[in-house]
């Protein structure tokens, strides 16, 4: 099935093949395109050094990478709101919401360790 | 299915049918193992978190400039992509029932796989030459894990590829059998794209670092 016709079917109330709608093939080489450039560009920025502040240079690769995985959802993975009633897009929205608590979570409190433990302090000074 | 197209004209309210038909077999196949698959995205996010902590504690070892070769990591990447690529081929020969063409791809793709791994374990095999064990910093101890982790995905996703090769080959592209391969597709590029946070965090941000 193209996605064309799982649009026509996609205000049934259920479809059995919601999870994984399929792609085209120019939808999968228009992702390998995407992915290919998001994948040379943060390579060669770092393998050669093009930009010179190391910052601006981390800044771009994390953006693209951003990209690219926003990419490899609609093109690799099919990603839709329509697909299984949207409960494919609240689960990974979930997940989403649960993976950015506990990335920035984890980050935040370690690194508040680190900077306050980093100096022996003397705990006996300490309220 | 067929409840949905009556649902318009009758005025009798039709919620509860539509709650209560049978479904067919397999078909929460697809949410169920999407539901896995975000699982296990929150197995590597919280792998990632711990790189991300304990990634720059090198213990006076080596440093990712000291080890990470990225033209390696690049031609890595490269296998994992084109395999994504073909394994989306294999899927549209499979949609249109083209047994043949789906193993021919479909074991492209395992090379693919195959030569990701192979240049992955001689990266880990070159490291461990090195020194640069597991047990010799706390970088290197999530690295080995976060990393070690996605390349067991892999392995484990090519043991399933080869094994529904085998099934499609004995008994054909079965509804059983297509919704397998669409459960590996999601897999493979799932791996695919917890490929792009590795490569974006561990490698080019560590050289960068």
């Amino acid at each position: 099935m193209t996605s064309d016709s799982h649009a026509v079917h996609g205000d049934h109330g259920h479809h059995d093949h919601g999870g994984a709608a399929h792609g085209s093939l120019k939808s999968y080489l228009i992702g390998f395109g995407l992915s290919v450039i998001l994948t040379a560009v943060p390579f060669w920025l770092v393998m050669t050094g093009a930009i010179a502040d190391k910052a601006i240079t981390a800044l771009i690769v994390l953006v693209l990478a951003a990209v690219q995985i926003v990419v490899h959802m609609v093109y690799f993975l099919h990603m839709n709101t329509r697909s299984e009633n949207g409960w494919t897009m609240m689960a990974m929205i979930f997940t989403v919401v649960m993976v950015v608590i506990a990335l920035t979570g984890s980050l935040w409190v370690m690194h508040h360790l680190n900077v306050n433990m980093m100096p022996v302090h003397d705990m006996s000074q300490m309220p | 299915m067929s409840i949905a197209t009556v649902s318009t004209q009758s005025s009798e309210p039709v919620f509860h049918v539509i709650d209560e038909h049978p479904h067919p077999e397999g078909a929460s196949t697809m949410l169920g193992f999407w539901i896995y698959l975000m699982s296990d995205c929150l197995i590597f996010a919280m792998l990632f978190a711990t790189y991300g902590v304990l990634g720059g504690n090198y213990a006076a070892g080596p440093a990712p400039k000291d080890l990470f070769d990225l033209k390696l990591v690049a031609l890595n990447t490269t296998m994992l992509l084109l395999s994504s690529i073909t394994y989306g081929f294999a899927m549209l020969t499979m949609e249109k029932s083209k047994l043949g063409a789906t193993q021919f791809w479909l074991a492209i793709t395992g090379l693919f796989g195959l030569a990701f791994l192979g240049i992955e374990l001689t990266e880990f095999h070159h490291m461990i030459h090195e020194g640069a064990t597991p047990q010799r910093s706390a970088f290197l101890s999530s690295f080995f894990t976060l990393v070690g982790t996605h390349g067991l995905h892999v392995t484990f996703g090519l043991v399933w590829l080869v094994t529904l090769m085998m099934q499609s080959a004995r008994y054909g592209l079965t509804v059983a059998n297509r919704r397998r391969l669409m459960c590996l597709s999601m897999f493979w590029h799932f791996l695919d794209v917890v490929w792009i946070g590795v490569f974006t965090f561990v490698y080019l941000l560590g050289v960068l670092r």
